[in-house]
């Protein structure tokens, strides 16, 4: 997910960090808002805030809560963290840029897991019926979701074509590959009258080769020496 | 009472533009002419209640003022995440109303029964909970709903309520409506039992109790000095409420007296008792099945009475 945002965050979202309320803006919506960690340090390197606060992740008297807060939290548009209920505030607010007339778009990341909501579905099929084409929603599939493998909890294969019956116009990625990422964010959308999907196939903890595809690192803190084993691998890859 | 509602926000909506109402694909024959004369401020949402929920959220961050409307607890309980979380958490200004309060859906059954709406949503952090005792105040709570800032709840009755307020109340929210004076008793009613409360003040006055009537039209905030001034100048107090005697205004009201200093005074919650409701029956029927009849109140009240 982290590859997504950074697509995002650095020239797919038209954002200013000066002035986060800008009525222009566009909305983006972090549904998954568990993964809030990645979007928090996104948006204090684009200067939302400083890079001090992300200390505060998670410690008590804090400013960064576990799960995405708007809260005195520049540049976080809504509070997540119960699932299913990012794409309805989006489409609530794609709706409202139509009627009003307004030109920015409106972005949501779901998880995998958060597909099992019957909420989710509402959703998709009111965006659909509506032909909300300035919402886009980016579903970061890492096949995981919080006691196993999406295949074996819940299957949601196949994916894309869920997505297209419900009237959006859906493509997939591969959630890693950064040029192709923004290649086809910035053709949305996809279809003039249909909302847009990307559905992004991702792994977890890419990039560090004892956590990818693995369920522990849903969960763990690493320790400080597989931090630094991690940032090393990273590095020696980028 | 849902006619009072759509007339008062059909007038709201001419004037503001923000206004747009949201309805779960309910409203047949009481829609039609809002949606004729503002097609661009309706939207059917179909039957999706938790999107309805989101979708307004979004919508009034995006700057409206948005109402949901559906039957009993199909705006609340089925979305009750969506109101907390998307609605009151943002502060956004989401009007969550629901038709049906209590057992106007009689013999539909108990899931059209909203008998817990109030104690649940009250209990959510920024929600205004406003019951409105008849039209007159139904209108006048709409008025409000749109002047104020942030997420409500409207409770509404559902047709041919009587009007109980020969003439319209000064209405603002968080303050009861004091109907009769009096020092014997104080009736305290809420929504739908108001009429019914009135009828039953007659009665006792007729009987040489001196009754004070009071519509607590706003259930949270609760009119907390009306509430004391009651215990302080009355010698009892019942509440009467078309919903679960456990958490609504019998429990609002509870919550203020027994944290009270002072004189204690004898108090009796008057509401539905027996859970879900076991046998068919009209509203009527029902309300007499669980003693919220005009008898019913006379004779807790004077019992209550008779007992100091």
């Amino acid at each position: 997910m982290a590859d997504l945002l950074a697509v995002l965050y650095a020239g797919i979202l038209r954002v200013d960090a000066a002035n986060p309320m800008w009525e222009e803006r566009d909305r983006f919506i972090l549904s998954k808002g568990h993964a809030c960690a990645g979007l928090y340090a996104v948006l204090s390197k684009r200067g939302f805030f400083p890079e001090t606060w992300l200390e505060s992740f998670y410690k008590d008297g804090g400013k960064l809560f576990g799960h995405a807060t708007h809260t005195g939290v520049p540049g976080i548009e809504v509070s997540t963290g119960s699932l299913g209920h990012g794409l309805s505030i989006a489409c609530g607010m794609a709706l409202a840029a139509r009627i009003d007339g307004r030109k920015h778009r409106v972005y949501c990341m779901l998880s995998d897991g958060e597909c099992d909501e019957g909420s989710t579905w509402e959703a998709a099929l009111f965006a659909g019926h509506h032909g909300l084409d300035n919402l886009v929603v980016i579903v970061d599939y890492n096949r995981i979701q919080s006691l196993g493998h999406t295949k074996d909890v819940l299957d949601l294969d196949p994916l894309a074509q869920k997505w297209r019956s419900f009237r959006w116009a859906a493509r997939e990625v591969d959630g890693h590959d950064v040029r192709l990422i923004d290649e086809t964010l910035q053709e949305v959308p996809f279809e003039v009258g249909r909302p847009s999907c990307v559905i992004a196939h991702t792994v977890k903890g890419k990039g560090v080769s004892f956590m990818e595809d693995k369920l522990l690192w849903h969960y763990r803190n690493p320790s400080i020496e597989e931090y630094a084993a991690a940032v090393a691998e990273l590095e020696r890859k980028s | 009472m849902r006619t009072a509602f759509i007339n008062a926000l059909e007038e709201l909506a001419a004037e503001d533009p923000r206004i747009t109402l949201l309805t779960g694909d309910l409203g047949f024959s009481v829609f039609e002419p809002f949606i004729a004369r503002f097609p661009r401020q309706f939207l059917n949402c179909g039957v999706a209640e938790q999107n309805m929920t989101g979708v307004a959220a979004g919508m009034a961050l995006s700057g409206k003022v948005v109402f949901t409307y559906s039957i009993g607890n199909f705006s609340t309980l089925r979305c009750l995440e969506q109101i907390r979380n998307d609605a009151c958490y943002h502060g956004a200004n989401v009007k969550v109303v629901s038709v049906g309060a209590g057992l106007a859906y009689g013999p539909l059954g108990s899931s059209h029964h909203a008998l817990e709406d109030l104690a649940i949503l009250r209990a959510l952090p920024e929600m205004t909970v406003v019951a409105p005792g008849d039209p007159i105040e139904a209108a006048a709570a709409t008025r409000a709903l749109v002047s104020h800032d942030g997420p409500c709840y409207l409770r509404l009755g559902k047709s041919g309520e009587p009007r109980v307020h020969a003439e319209v109340p000064d209405f603002a929210l968080g303050r009861a409506i004091r109907v009769s004076d009096g020092n014997d008793l104080t009736l305290i009613a809420t929504g739908t039992t108001l009429k019914a409360c009135c009828d039953a003040a007659a009665k006792l006055s007729a009987e040489g109790t001196s009754v004070r009537l009071l519509s607590m039209h706003t259930i949270k905030p609760l009119d907390v000095e009306a509430v004391r001034r009651a215990a302080k100048e009355t010698s009892a107090i019942v509440t009467v409420e078309e919903h679960s005697v456990t958490g609504g205004l019998g429990g609002a009201v509870a919550e203020v007296l027994a944290q009270s200093d002072g004189r204690r005074v004898p108090f009796l919650i008057m509401g539905v008792r027996s859970g879900f409701c076991r046998v068919v029956g009209s509203q009527e029927y029902l309300k007499a099945q669980c003693g919220l009849t005009v008898d019913d109140i006379v004779v807790n009240a004077n019992r209550l009475i008779r007992r100091l």
